[in-house]
């Protein structure tokens, strides 16, 4: 059955390919650093499911040995000029835009076909199955058009993954610090301080403690996800739900919801916050931080007076 | 009380600024320490869940295929696109876009868009180009961050009320832990005034930035 081991075999032959391609980028100072730092990524992709936990917590100590000493620089591999662009999208049309469409068009219609055809792909897999296609489709194609030397897509892709840089892993160690603090019990020790800061018999105090913690402990945690657990457990259930009779469903759906706010607060959450604003080559790494501020806080208070008149009818 | 050090040191380590990943790396240590358990099952742990966790950064997959199409030309031509286009001004197009992530990410379809897959190559030069229309000086920050921004809260405010979403069954997940099982159905219904509050808070800011530029022209 087609699943995981296709979708991280493509991920890990690109990161490896990244790794030689940085390894011979003469322009790039710290060459060295950006080729250990996507070889560990596809060691991780390849082989991680063979070498232990222990094995993979070393590979991860190497990523932040990297990141951390700051060993990696951008590559400086040539590419075209924006005059070369210029000239080149006069002549191409908009018929550029549909080798890009060629990878949603992919993830949709994969995720559709492999429901209905069981047994090819792993169902829990489909979207990111049907996605690894539409990239692969989308190479074939520019390949067939554009005559592109083998290793052009990939030097153009290097490119881009050097602007993100250490960033781009940032979020899956996140989620897995969220497997330690759940091994630790810190969502308990949370629950029980701000089980003691509300004061008694406040409904509106209790909403506030609920709404409040799931965006401040998002902002902490980077992902509203390792937050839910954590409020569930200290005010959603116990006081929302049991002491105050309100609808579990709006508790928990528009806690959740309080939680994205915070996301759109926090440069911990760097897949939203940080990785578009250095894709985006932004003199200012918090820019779309402070551009989403505005919005997200008038949308925490819409989502607090909401539980507290919806959730309690 | 004493496994809440590490949430300490990441805030300490943010303000200092030093390395993100150096940063969650220390906190797990100081809470596994603080927790009891030993330093190598702490590493065990960790090295578990970064492996499981691995389909998080297969998104990066996409970059060949964008980097290709920016050498031929493509945001290029999503400038000259925007730029025939009459009456086509910052604010309408990023609400029409953040009007189109919403209503996608509804129905499941959250990775067609995202920062590398549309905001870089599409959205944000054409956002620059309508702006450059409208007086804007090329080269700032503020137009390109209102796009990425845009793609943000239309993904957050719309995935929501798509049922198979990781979010909803997280929440299932957690609800059924405590004896209360609910339809994911009746989860994603409550997400939909938040969804529509999230369109007119952010539409009305970005109809805001199209008078403030008209203004100012």
């Amino acid at each position: 059955m087609i699943g995981t081991g296709f979708i991280y075999g493509v991920a890990g032959l690109m990161f490896a390919a990244f790794a030689i391609l940085s390894a011979t980028d003469r322009t790039n100072p710290k060459r060295f650093g950006n080729a250990a730092f996507y070889a560990v990524l596809a060691i991780s992709f390849l082989l991680g499911g063979r070498l232990g936990d222990i094995g993979n917590g070393v590979l991860v100590l190497a990523l932040v040995a990297i990141a951390g000493s700051s060993a990696m620089g951008r590559g400086g591999r040539a590419t075209t000029t924006l005059d070369e662009r210029r000239v080149e999208a006069a002549r191409l049309g908009n018929r550029i835009f549909l080798p890009a469409l060629i990878i949603p068009a992919a993830a949709l219609g994969g995720t559709v076909l492999f429901r209905a055809v069981p047994n090819l792909v792993d169902p829990k897999q489909a979207t990111l199955v049907a996605l690894t296609c539409g990239v692969l489709i989308a190479l074939v194609a520019m390949h067939l058009w554009f005559r592109p030397r083998i290793a052009t897509p990939l030097a153009e892709g290097v490119r881009l993954m050097d602007a993100i840089g250490w960033a781009a892993v940032l979020p899956q160690m996140l989620a897995s610090l969220g497997a330690v603090f759940a091994l630790a019990g810190v969502g308990d020790v949370v629950g029980g301080l701000a089980g003691h800061a509300i004061p008694e018999g406040s409904l509106i105090g209790a909403v506030l403690a609920y709404t409040l913690g799931m965006a401040l402990f998002t902002m902490v945690m980077g992902n509203a996800f390792a937050a839910f657990p954590v409020m569930a457990a200290a005010i959603g259930i116990p006081l929302l739900v049991r002491h105050y009779g309100g609808d579990p469903a709006v508790v928990a759906a528009i806690g959740m919801l309080s939680g994205f706010c915070g996301t759109l607060m926090t440069p911990m959450a760097a897949n939203f916050n940080l990785v578009p604003a250095a894709l985006l080559e932004l003199k200012d790494k918090n820019a779309v931080i402070r551009a989403q501020i505005p919005t997200a806080l008038p949308l925490l208070a819409v989502n607090i007076g909401l539980l507290y008149w919806l959730g309690f009818r | 009380m004493l496994v809440l050090c590490g949430i300490a040191v990441i805030v300490a380590g943010f303000l200092l600024r030093f390395n993100p990943l150096l940063v969650v790396a220390v906190s797990a240590l100081v809470t596994g320490l603080a927790a009891g358990i030993a330093p190598l099952a702490v590493l065990a742990a960790f090295g578990k869940a970064f492996n499981e966790n691995r389909y998080v950064t297969v998104i990066y997959i996409v970059l060949p295929v964008i980097g290709l199409l920016e050498r031929h030309g493509l945001q290029e031509r999503a400038r000259l696109a925007i730029a025939k286009l009459r009456g086509a001004t910052v604010g309408r197009l990023l609400i029409g876009y953040l009007l189109f992530r919403q209503l996608t990410a509804a129905l499941g379809l959250t990775s067609i868009a995202g920062p590398a897959q549309s905001v870089r190559p599409l959205v944000a030069p054409m956002a620059e180009a309508a702006a450059e229309a409208q007086g804007v000086a090329p080269g700032g920050d503020r137009i390109p961050a209102m796009a990425a921004a845009t793609d943000n809260i239309g993904l957050f405010f719309g995935e929501d009320i798509f049922i198979a979403i990781g979010s909803i069954l997280l929440m299932k997940g957690v609800l059924e832990g405590y004896g209360i099982v609910i339809q994911p159905l009746h989860l994603s219904m409550w997400a939909i005034p938040t969804a529509i509050a999230a369109f007119l808070i952010h539409g009305f800011r970005l109809w805001l930035l199209d008078r403030r530029l008209a203004r100012t022209q």
